[in-house]
């Protein structure tokens, strides 16, 4: 009893936030679209108090709950943070769009926070099991949620094929982790690296079935050649749900990647470096050339979702602390970036339609020149030009690739972020230099536009302080 | 003697044939959540026959979770399906090419 007691105690975020989405589903359901105010205020309540409890139940080291399923480690913890604060800043902006369409309820912010309640799982998840619940939980609420606006044709097409693609990449997954279940013997993931370094398991079959891990794993990221149905659901979903699926889950597959190839599969590292190599270089190639050919910005942005997928996974590449340090600075970095631009995109919206043409924004810095300036300066961070964060992500990502030796694989993602710019500076020049075709209003929102202004804010702060936020990853993952 | 290796040669041919019902099936949505079902029982043999053999429960609870996981899955599945036939008329899948580029 004593140590269950101990065990319940640890898992106190995850514990909170089930009990505070349940509250929110009840509410929806006994009170229905009235106490949408009610929904959207605990939901933000509670995103904060897991916060706070995630900051109080601080580890310095590891320490193990749950029979060693359940690991609370600074990884966790910075993970956990991070997810609460990006979704309570994703519920921000989503509101205004989705009471303009008169759909919104409490259910939407159920979701919201049942996604968010598998992050924090597979942020502690230490065996397989609890990874791919996390990971399922996580999920089948991003399904839900790109159905979320019922009678919208392109979010239902793009819904049917997220699911599809997802489950094969589940099926994928839970076959690789069944077959080195029966290689390793264990489902626990020290379990298996301390078998895997004590004993010369069969070196084919295990690489078989890592194939598999990393062909799910790839899926989960969106990474080329499994980044089918990317373009297609930032496309087809509401933007406010683009936004939600463009930010928190790359949190979540990136702790997932660390944990089973690094937690799990460390022995193997030299057969997985071969297959993230491939997935790294046509993700970066891939998704920065089709990124040009695009006219909509939301699939536009998809395709650089997908290159910047592709320099995560080069972070993690050389299999090096500084390196994952790398990753998740870029992660982070990432989630900063995509959280603004479709929070610009949400808050041009009107009415009748999205704001999803690239020449929806031409003569926007007439029109909002705050929003176009906010707009600029995201575009310049994720092309990676100096003055903005986004240069330093690439930077770390780089120094971690050359210190391990892959130089030509550090050129040729130099050369694909250059390629990557004529996309972004296209945007800045429809913005600045060309005349607006119709006019159209800002929908103000007080909440949102601030949370946009501090989000483009920090973009460039922290180019200011970068090392502040790469010595807390360094030091998280040490 | 049915050994481990039939029970995985059999795993494989079922995940396989779920794999090749995606791939190849052009015709129906409904299909495509079968061939789904079919790769995760796939997985189940495999858990089952593992844990048989190893002596060992872990994997025989997780095909418990699985199962109730596959059965979530299947039920959001039939209702993006149900959502998708009130919006398009259609569940077939040579049809869902709106999106593209």
């Amino acid at each position: 009893m004593e140590s269950l007691n101990a065990d319940v105690l640890m898992a106190l975020p995850e514990v909170f936030m089930l009990a505070a989405a349940s509250v929110v589903l009840l509410i929806g359901l006994y009170t229905g679209r009235a106490s949408e105010t009610l929904a959207y205020v605990l939901s933000l309540a509670a995103l904060i108090t897991t916060a706070v409890l995630v900051y109080s139940t601080s580890a310095s080291s590891e320490s193990f709950a749950f029979g060693g399923m359940y690991l609370n480690d600074p990884l966790a913890q910075a993970i956990k943070l991070f997810a609460c604060v990006t979704v309570a800043a994703v519920l921000m902006y989503a509101r205004p769009y989705l009471q303009q369409r008169a759909r919104i309820s409490a259910e939407f912010y159920a979701l919201g926070l049942f996604a968010t309640l598998g992050t924090l799982v597979m942020a502690s998840a230490h065996n397989f099991v609890l990874i791919y619940l996390g990971l399922e939980l996580l999920s089948l609420c991003l399904y839900a949620l790109v159905a979320f606006v019922r009678d919208s044709r392109d979010a239902s097409e793009a819904a049917i094929k997220y699911f599809v693609l997802g489950a094969i990449a589940s099926g994928m997954l839970l076959y690789g982790m069944s077959i080195m279940y029966g290689l390793t013997g264990s489902l626990d993931l020290a379990g298996i690296n301390a078998y895997l370094a004590q004993s010369g398991a069969n070196r084919i079959a295990l690489v078989f079935a890592l194939a598999f891990i990393v062909v799910g794993l790839a899926f989960k990221f969106g990474a080329v050649p499994f980044h089918m149905w990317v373009p297609d659901v930032y496309q087809g979903a509401p933007t406010a749900i683009t936004l939600f699926i463009a930010t928190m889950p790359k949190l979540a597959a990136f702790v997932m990647a660390i944990r089973l190839l690094n937690y799990g599969l460390q022995e193997l590292l030299a057969d997985w470096q071969q297959m993230l190599m491939v997935l790294t270089v046509l993700s970066v190639v891939f998704g920065n050339v089709i990124a040009i050919a695009q006219t909509n910005i939301k699939r536009m942005l998809a395709y650089s979702a997908i290159s910047h997928i592709g320099f995560i996974l080069l972070g993690i590449l050389p299999g090096t602390d500084f390196g994952y340090a790398a990753a998740l600075f870029y992660t982070v970095i990432y989630v900063l970036m995509a959280a603004g631009t479709f929070g610009v995109l949400i808050l041009l919206g009107d009415r009748e339609r999205e704001m999803d043409r690239l020449v929806d924004l031409k003569g926007l810095a007439k029109t909002s020149p705050w929003f176009a300036l906010i707009m600029m300066v995201l575009m310049f961070s994720m092309a990676g030009v100096p003055l903005t964060v986004g240069f330093y992500a690439k930077l770390y990502v780089l120094q971690s690739l050359v210190y391990d030796g892959w130089l030509s694989v550090a050129v040729l993602a130099v050369v694909m972020s250059v390629v990557g710019a004529f996309y972004y500076l296209r945007v800045v020049k429809y913005m600045y230099f060309d005349e607006a075709d119709d006019v159209f209003q800002v929908q103000p929102s007080g909440l949102a536009q601030a949370v946009l202004s501090v989000n483009g804010l920090l973009v460039v702060a922290l180019f200011i302080f970068p090392n502040a936020l790469l010595n807390y990853c360094v030091q998280v993952l040490g | 003697m049915i050994t481990l290796t039939h029970f995985l040669v059999l795993g494989a041919i079922l995940f396989s044939i779920g794999v090749a019902g995606i791939f190849l099936n052009r015709k129906n949505v409904i299909l495509l959540l079968m061939a789904i079902e079919l790769m995760l029982l796939a997985v189940n043999m495999n858990f089952v026959a593992f844990s048989h053999y190893l002596d060992d429960l872990a994997g025989q609870v997780f095909v418990f979770f699985i199962l109730t996981v596959s059965a979530a899955e299947a039920a959001i599945g039939l209702a993006i399906l149900v959502v998708l036939y009130r919006n398009r008329r259609t569940i077939n899948v040579q049809d869902l090419e709106t999106l593209r580029g």
